[in-house]
Formats: C-alpha cells, sequence, structure tokens
C-alpha cells in the first residue's frame, strides 16, 4: 500500500465515523481513530491526520498534539516491520546494549532510522511486560523474549528476504 | 469445591488458551455475580470488600473498599458513572497484570461487573496498553463470550442491572497508568495529569462519578465476594489481606511472577521461586516494586513485603515485582536507565519535571561517562529534594522517580565517587 498523501478512502473514513458515534464526544475516538489509519498506510501523514481532524470535528493542531504525545503513533513513515527493543532496566540489565548494537550493525541503520530497502524500522521501547524473558522485544505485534545474537539473525534475515509486496 | 489459597491464578495454565464462559462457570466463576446481584445490596459488596482490606494492586495501595465509598449513591439508572480497569501496565519491571488478563480475562470481566454494581455503574473500560496485543485478543474474546451468555448486557440475570464493557487500546505513554491522566486520554486529549480536588469518584471521565482499578485489584472482587472478607485475611501473612502477585526480573536463575501469601519475605521470593542468583552474581540491592520505588539493600531480604512493613524499611510495595541489581551491574548505570526513562515519559505539564527530569538523566549519564564532576553529586542530591517532595510537581510521577535515585545516592555512595574519581564506569572498564 502505498503512503501516498490521497485523501482517506471513504470505507476508512465511515469506519472513523462510525468509532467517533460511538462515543460520547467525537473527540474520544481520536486515538482508535488514528490506530485505523496507522494499521492501513503504516503511518500517519499531515494530509490524513488533516482528515482524521475534519471527521473528529478537531482542529489539526489539537489532533497533532495528540498524536506526537503516543510512542506508538508514527509521524514519519516506518518499515514494512517495526521492531520495538525494550530499553527499560530489566532488560537493559540483561544486556539489551549489546543487542542494539548488533542490530544497528547488521542493519547499517540507529535506533529511530529504516534500513534502505524500507524493510525494519529500529525503535527504542519502554518496558514491554515481558521482564522474565529480558531481553524483550515486539516484532510487529509479536512478543519476543530471552532475545539473543542467534535469534536477531534469523529475524532479520527473514525480515530483509521477503519480497516488497 | 474448598476455595483455591491461590484465588488469581487457579484457573490459569500458561500452556493453553484462558477458560471461555463454560469451562470458567465450572471452576466456580460467576458464583460471585450471582450472590451479588441475587441477595447483596451495592452497599453490602462495598462492605465486605472494606473488611477485606483489600488495597489497589497498581501501586498506591489505597483501600479499594474506601476508594468506592465517595461515590455518589444514586442507582445506575439514574445517574451515569464509569468503572475503569487500569490495564495500562507500564512500570519497568511488572509484568503481573498481562499474566491475568491473558490467563483468565473472564475473571476480570467479572470483577468489573462486582465493581460496577458496587458503585452502580452501567459504562466499563478496559483501559489496555497498545503492546499488549494477545491479551487485547483474548480479552475482546471473552466480551464477547459473556455477552453472548448474558453476563454482560441488560438486565443481567434478570436482576435489573445492566452493564457492558468497552476497551480502549492505548497508544504508548508510561503516564496513562495514573488515574486522572488516564481519563484525560480517554476524553481525547494529551495524557496530562488533573489537578484534584474533583476526585474521580465525584468528577471523572466526561464529569461524570468514575472509579479506577488496578487489573489485579479487580480480579480479586469475585474471590472476596463469593467466600468473604474473613477467608481473604486469612490468606495474607501479616496485616494485609489476600496473595499477592510477586516477582523478581534481573540475574536470578528463575525470573518469574507467582502468586503468593501478601507479606511473603523478598528472601523466600528469591530463594524458593526464582531459584536464587545466577552462579557468579551476588545480589547487592533491589527496587521491590518497580521504577518507581526505592532500592532496598540485602539486610531488607527478611522484610515481609506487604505495604506498611515495605513502607517502613524505607521503600514501598509498588508493584511486587522486583528487579534485582547484581554486583557485576553497575548502579550508576542502572539509575541513569531509570532516570531518562521517568524523564522520556514526563508529560511536559509541569516545568519541575519536564526540565528536571531530564537535567538528572544528563548528570547520571555524565558520570557514567566520565566527565562528571563531584558537584555533580550534590546537584543531584538537591533534585531529589525538589522533586521528590510531594506537591512540587503536578502529579507524583516526579517524586516516583526520585525514589530510587534518592536511596541509590546513598546506597552506592562509593560507586559515585569511584565514577567522579576514576573519570568512568569502573565496571566498564573492568569489562
Amino acid at each position: 500500500m502505498s503512503t501516498a498523501d490521497h485523501p482517506l478512502p471513504d470505507d476508512l473514513q465511515a469506519e472513523i465515523l462510525a468509532l467517533a458515534r460511538a462515543e460520547p464526544h467525537p473527540r474520544s475516538a481520536c486515538v482508535a481513530a488514528l490506530q485505523r489509519v496507522q494499521s492501513r498506510y503504516r503511518w500517519i501523514s499531515t494530509h490524513h491526520l488533516r482528515d482524521v481532524a475534519r471527521l473528529l470535528d478537531m482542529s489539526p493542531d489539537d489532533l497533532d498534539g495528540i498524536a506526537t504525545c503516543f510512542n506508538l503513533l508514527f509521524r514519519k513513515p516506518v518499515g514494512r516491520h517495526v521492531i520495538l527493543l525494550c530499553d527499560s532496566i530489566s532488560c537493559w540489565i540483561m544486556g539489551r546494549d549489546h543487542l542494539c548494537d548488533h542490530l544497528c550493525r547488521t542493519l547499517a541503520i540507529r535506533p529511530g532510522e529504516t534500513t534502505e530497502d524500507g524493510a525494519i524500522t529500529l525503535l527504542p521501547t519502554v518496558c514491554l511486560g515481558h521482564c522474565d524473558h529480558a531481553p524483550a522485544m515486539l516484532v510487529d505485534d509479536t512478543l519476543c523474549g530471552d532475545v539473543d545474537l542467534p535469534m536477531l539473525a534469523r529475524l532479520t534475515d527473514t525480515l530483509t528476504e521477503e519480497p516488497p509486496p | 469445591m474448598s476455595p483455591s489459597d491461590r484465588p488469581l491464578t487457579a484457573m490459569i495454565d500458561a500452556s493453553a488458551a484462558p477458560p471461555d464462559c463454560t469451562a470458567y462457570e465450572k471452576a466456580g466463576g460467576w458464583q460471585a455475580t450471582r450472590k451479588a446481584l441475587k441477595t447483596c445490596t451495592p452497599d453490602d459488596i462495598i462492605e465486605i470488600v472494606t473488611q477485606s482490606k483489600l488495597r489497589g494492586r497498581g501501586g498506591a495501595g489505597f483501600g479499594t473498599g474506601q476508594k468506592w465509598s465517595f461515590v455518589p449513591k444514586k442507582p445506575a439508572s439514574e445517574q451515569r458513572k464509569y468503572l475503569i480497569a487500569n490495564a495500562d501496565e507500564m512500570e519497568p519491571g511488572t509484568f503481573k497484570d498481562r499474566l491475568l488478563l491473558e490467563g483468565n480475562p473472564l475473571q476480570l470481566i467479572e470483577g468489573m461487573l462486582l465493581a460496577a454494581y458496587a458503585i452502580q455503574a452501567s459504562h466499563g473500560i478496559v483501559f489496555l496498553r497498545g503492546e499488549y496485543h494477545l491479551a487485547r485478543r483474548r480479552l475482546e474474546q471473552a466480551i464477547e463470550d459473556a455477552r453472548h451468555n448474558g453476563w454482560l448486557g441488560e438486565n443481567i440475570l434478570g436482576a435489573g442491572f445492566s452493564f457492558d464493557i468497552h476497551m480502549h487500546a492505548g497508544a504508548g505513554r508510561y503516564i496513562c497508568g495514573e488515574e486522572t491522566a488516564l481519563l484525560t486520554a480517554l476524553e481525547g486529549r494529551r495524557a496530562t495529569p488533573r489537578s484534584k480536588p474533583p476526585f474521580p469518584q465525584t468528577g471523572g471521565l466526561w464529569g461524570a462519578p468514575s472509579v479506577v482499578n488496578n487489573v489485579e485489584t479487580l480480579c480479586n472482587l469475585p474471590h472476596i465476594v463469593t467466600n468473604g472478607a474473613r477467608w481473604f485475611l486469612s490468606l495474607g501473612t501479616g496485616a494485609d489481606g489476600g496473595t499477592k502477585l510477586y516477582g523478581v526480573s534481573g540475574r536470578v536463575r528463575r525470573p518469574g511472577a507467582w502468586e503468593l501469601p501478601i507479606g511473603t519475605p523478598m528472601r523466600e521470593i528469591i530463594e524458593n521461586h526464582a531459584a536464587g542468583m545466577q552462579p557468579g552474581y551476588t545480589l547487592r540491592a533491589f527496587l521491590p516494586g518497580g521504577a518507581s520505588t526505592a532500592f532496598l539493600d540485602a539486610t531488607a531480604l527478611d522484610v515481609a513485603m506487604d505495604y506498611s512493613s515495605v513502607e517502613k524499611a524505607g521503600s514501598r510495595l509498588g508493584t511486587g515485582l522486583a528487579i534485582i541489581l547484581d554486583d557485576r551491574t553497575c548502579p550508576v548505570g542502572m539509575l541513569h536507565n531509570l532516570e531518562h526513562f521517568f524523564a522520556q515519559e514526563s508529560c511536559g505539564w509541569c516545568t519541575p519535571c519536564r526540565d528536571g527530569l531530564p537535567w538528572v538523566a544528563r548528570l547520571l549519564a555524565a558520570i557514567e561517562d566520565g566527565t562528571g564532576e563531584s558537584d555533580d553529586i550534590e546537584q543531584l542530591r538537591r533534585h531529589t529534594k525538589m522533586l521528590g517532595t510531594p506537591g512540587r510537581t503536578f502529579c507524583a510521577h516526579a517524586p516516583g522517580a526520585m525514589a530510587p535515585l534518592a536511596s541509590g545516592l546513598k546506597l552506592f555512595r562509593d560507586d559515585f565517587a569511584a565514577h567522579i574519581t576514576g573519570h568512568g564506569c569502573p565496571m566498564r572498564h573492568a569489562a
């Protein structure tokens, strides 16, 4: 799916309006609405943000204040896969910095960046609640624990070898 | 069926799918709802829970019955009220609510139903952190299952009480765990805390009376209502009632979480359940209940892990999930990691927190990297006073952030000094 700045399609607009109608006030649906946009386009462009704001009767800046408040709403394009590598305390004790350095070297990116082929974005994240299996990471929607170098090697191979859609 | 002494986890099998409505009922579920809706008034439920001395399991430890008692007494049919499950588990080192959400979501739903009946709320909301994908799928399925079987919806059990649950998936912000910030986020605004009063119980979500309870707190309710306050009190080992999900992470042999009598000492938790420290590592100190609790050292290992005993020892029970600092991990590095987290997660609403926490994190980074000076330690100490005293910041975020730092500056004084005089981390150089 392209991330071009075309208007939100009718079905997504209808979905967002339905979310808004289910709430006491339309703005209550703003996070859910932005999550819907992101699940289709992988990120929230300014153009799409303006569309959502209009549907929820909010100003675009008001909505952007909310979008930029939350870690899981992406206001910049991300890769086809997002690796959220935990950087909180238990994972830090168990060696997450070493894993992060290794990933950065392998993928030739820094945390916050996307690989040149657009396959992987690497982001640090706060505690994922998997501390008994630290170091932990979230690969798209899948929680992974006891992460080590062989696991990272298998993961990056699989994700980069996948043909782009 | 005699009640389990591990009621919260009795139906949880980590290797299997959670029980559906039929299996849940067969194992004793929905009994409490039948009892409450058919034979108890809402005030009866508040009374049982008050007598059970159940205290909030999210970290603050406020009496649950007392929290509910401030809600106006009007029936649900006459006033819109909200019962909200705080499932925004984001305290670093904490993974207990995920276990309950994934393992037995119907237990949470029944707990919410009972709490809602007690405060006469018709609207339930689960505020679930966005990263908990499996919990979300299982909870959505359980809500559907409960609706289909008549445990949620209109006129439940024909008793004239209606209640339903809506799910809100968060988008990642630690401060949403603070109950007033959670309400602000639900209203579609930036997640900043609110001043109290008004308290949520009288003026919460959209100004309506609202109660926000932690997942573990709510999961206790079916068992308290079914088996009574006296039974619940008998499960604890000290002044507090019930069991607690305790956990350990760090360099132990078997990290994990276990349901144990509240008041179990940390030594027993580490040695008997976490199988002791990993070979080659010794325990140096621990954070008893998440990132925002003060360090305790090995002399506190025999302290009963209940609210008042941990407080007397100089920390807080918090979430009850401990993080171990071992002798091969740098305490200054650990504090830098913690304060970096708190600085990043400050909502930015009040200046002392927004500007003070990044300053603290930068000072710690400098000390760890070898560019720190001895005055920096005094500067850190001043911050623990300026940010650590409740009332100087808008909410409890900065005081929570200062708890490990204030205790760490005392406990690890020599480590700080060694970083300054040796121009860097001695452990990093050794490695």
